[in-house]
């Protein structure tokens, strides 16, 4: 089943579950058209608040995303959660289990959500969480959160991609403790202590107090303690309550502005980084690079001057990805090129019937063709008649049926033009400027560089 | 880059038994085959499912029941499926299912049945040949 991008949009847009769903899966899979429809999304954004939770594996935080989002849908807020799992190195596969905890919402039309599974991304997200975020953010959803793996350790990378981060810890860990204390008390916007129907609850508590005591908040107010019981919703009012009076200080001090800022600044440099690799990575699938691996093996070569020369072989038009300029400028359409059987005949519609006036025929022979322009406007129609039966619009003729041959451009200087375009590695028919109908100066680029339309530029004097 | 495409398995348990041993066993082998399962746990309303199966949107529903009520069940998860738009997800069933509740299921768009001791590569190869990709 095959929807345009632009029905896609709509949907996301409109808040269709389906289309929100199909949407994440296009970017999940990495396909062409997610980004385009991202694009389309992204003025939508920026709505929705994001709650990042994270916390070892088993601390209760789908438990604890279950009761936050029932608290919010009796204020009558909308949900969306993303629940991340890990990828296993070894299959490629994975086990999704965290809607065992959120059953009952599965059915709610003011909640959605989506399971994802990690994919080889280091850090507790998939790298298409972010990009699922802007979809239920786009899609209306007034609160989103996303939960982490389950982690031995508290991970930073959901700090980047949340307005606020709840980080969970449950009584009984032990040492564990103690290793995740660093990034505790740097991601953790508020400390959820659950499981606190559990012995050591409150020392746990205390142990966290101590360890806030002694660190230091400068760029941000000291996190608060709260306990819950996941399992029975105890203490849940009381931590939105915290998440809320958070939230709003965060917007009134400018925080929540900042991180939002810090978090596109990431964003694009993520997406940067993953266009010059992609970039980079068609080169290293070159055999060049088996034949410097093979060196390299040998110890002929190190692998650093084995990068450099790889580097050094990036074409000028991947260069130009990332350095060139545009110089070049089309100044209009100067004539559309229609390729017909007869002159005469063509002539007998355009005239009589359209009532375009030809500026009289001529007969370029080193293209083999009787050509008519016909003013419409600031451009023209050409009217192309093939002199003999092998030459080039007869060929075209024969293999396509009288149309549409080509499209002129001007520009202001053909030969600035080319130049630009071999630079850019763009595949040309004529390399050097030559005489076309009229007195132009003309160059065909080739029919695959214009996706299948045959492109001419025209230089001329008016 | 769409060498990244998975296939995405909703491994649902409807009905009121409270064994999902079955379905986890599953879950594992299909994980192990790498492809992404969803596991939503016991006792999932047809609704439930279905609604899952939308946000998830997978390729593929894995039914199991061992509580008899197969019959009423399956069929509803089919035909919710369908007034959902979601017609060209693969439905499969395993569970303890009587041979001749096997035709009735296919009838009401159960694509396999798989019974207790069928390999789970015969399962997993049943969805690789089956599963339709947009
Ligand atoms: N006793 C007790 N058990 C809880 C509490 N909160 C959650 N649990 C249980 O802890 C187990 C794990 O809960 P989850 O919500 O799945 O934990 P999680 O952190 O999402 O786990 P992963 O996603 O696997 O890392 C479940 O059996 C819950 O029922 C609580 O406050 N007290
Ligand atoms: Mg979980």
């Amino acid at each position: 089943m095959k929807t345009s991008i632009s029905d896609l949009v709509r949907g996301v847009l409109q808040s269709d579950r389906r289309s929100i769903a199909r949407l994440i899966t296009l970017i999940e899979d990495q396909e062409p058209e997610a980004f385009l429809a991202l694009k389309q999304i992204f003025p939508a954004t920026g709505r929705a608040y994001v709650i990042g939770i994270t916390g070892p594996p088993g601390a209760g935080k789908s438990t604890l995303v279950d009761k936050l989002a029932k608290h919010l849908r009796r204020q009558g807020c909308s949900v969306g959660i993303i629940a991340v799992d890990p990828t296993s190195p070894f299959s490629g596969g994975a086990i999704l289990g965290d809607r065992v905890r959120m059953a009952d919402l599965a059915i709610d039309p003011g909640v959605f959500i989506r399971s994802m599974a990690s994919r080889g991304s280091l850090g507790g997200l998939s790298w298409a969480t972010a990009d699922a975020v802007k979809v239920l953010d786009a899609g209306g959803m007034d609160y989103i959160f996303v939960e982490t793996v389950g982690v031995g350790q508290a991970e930073v990378e959901i700090a980047r991609h949340a307005d606020l981060t709840l980080v969970t810890l449950v009584p009984g860990l032990g040492d564990e403790i103690q290793a995740m204390k660093a990034g505790v008390l740097e991601i953790g916007d508020l400390l959820v202590v659950n499981k606190a129907d559990r012995e050591g609850a409150d020392r746990l508590v205390l142990e966290l107090e101590t360890m806030l005591d002694l660190s230091r908040h400068e760029n941000s107010s000291r996190p608060a303690i709260v306990k819950t019981v996941g399992t029975t919703g105890e203490g849940i009012g009381f931590l939105w309550k915290k998440i809320e009076e958070r939230l709003i200080s965060m917007k009134a001090s400018g925080e929540l502005a900042n991180r939002r800022k810090e978090r596109l600044r990431q964003e694009v440099l993520e997406i940067w980084q993953r266009q010059l690799w992609q970039v980079i990575d068609s080169r290293l699938a070159g055999e060049n690079v088996d034949r410097l691996l093979e060196r390299i093996v040998k110890r002929q070569i190190d692998p650093y001057t084995a990068v450099e020369q790889i580097l050094a072989s990036i074409p000028p038009r991947f260069k130009n990805l990332w350095g060139g300029e545009l110089r070049m400028q089309i100044r209009k359409i100067d004539h559309l090129g229609i390729a017909v059987k007869s002159l005469a005949d063509a002539l007998s519609f355009y005239e009589n019937i359209l009532g375009l006036k030809s500026a009289g025929t001529e007969v370029v022979e080193d293209q083999k063709v009787k050509v008519a322009f016909l003013p419409v406007g600031d451009s023209e129609i050409e009217l192309l008649e093939s002199t003999t039966a092998d030459g080039p619009i007869a060929k075209f003729i024969e293999k396509k049926g009288e149309g549409l041959h080509h499209i002129a451009l001007r520009v202001d200087d053909l030969e600035a033009a080319l130049a630009e375009l071999k630079e850019k590695g763009v595949r040309l028919i004529d390399t050097e400027p030559r005489y076309g109908a009229g007195g132009a100066r003309i160059a065909f680029l080739h029919p695959q560089a214009g996706r299948g339309v045959l492109l001419e530029l025209t230089e001329r004097q008016e | 880059m769409s060498q990244s495409k998975k296939i995405r398995v909703l491994v649902a348990k409807p009905g009121l038994d409270g064994h999902d041993r079955g379905a986890k066993v599953i879950a594992r082998a299909l994980r192990d085959a790498g492809m992404e399962v969803i596991y939503t746990g016991l006792r999932q309303t047809p609704e439930q499912i279905v609604a899952a199966a939308l946000q998830e949107n997978v390729d593929v529903v894995a039914l199991s029941s061992l509580s008899g009520a197969h019959l009423h069940l399956f069929p509803r998860v089919t035909a919710l499926l369908k007034e959902k738009g979601l017609g060209d997800v693969l439905v499969i069933g395993g569970g303890i299912i009587p041979a001749e509740d096997i035709p009735v299921l296919k009838a009401a768009g159960v694509a396999a049945i798989f019974t207790p001791g069928t390999a789970t590569a015969a399962i997993i190869e049943f969805i690789r040949a089956n599963v339709k990709r947009t």
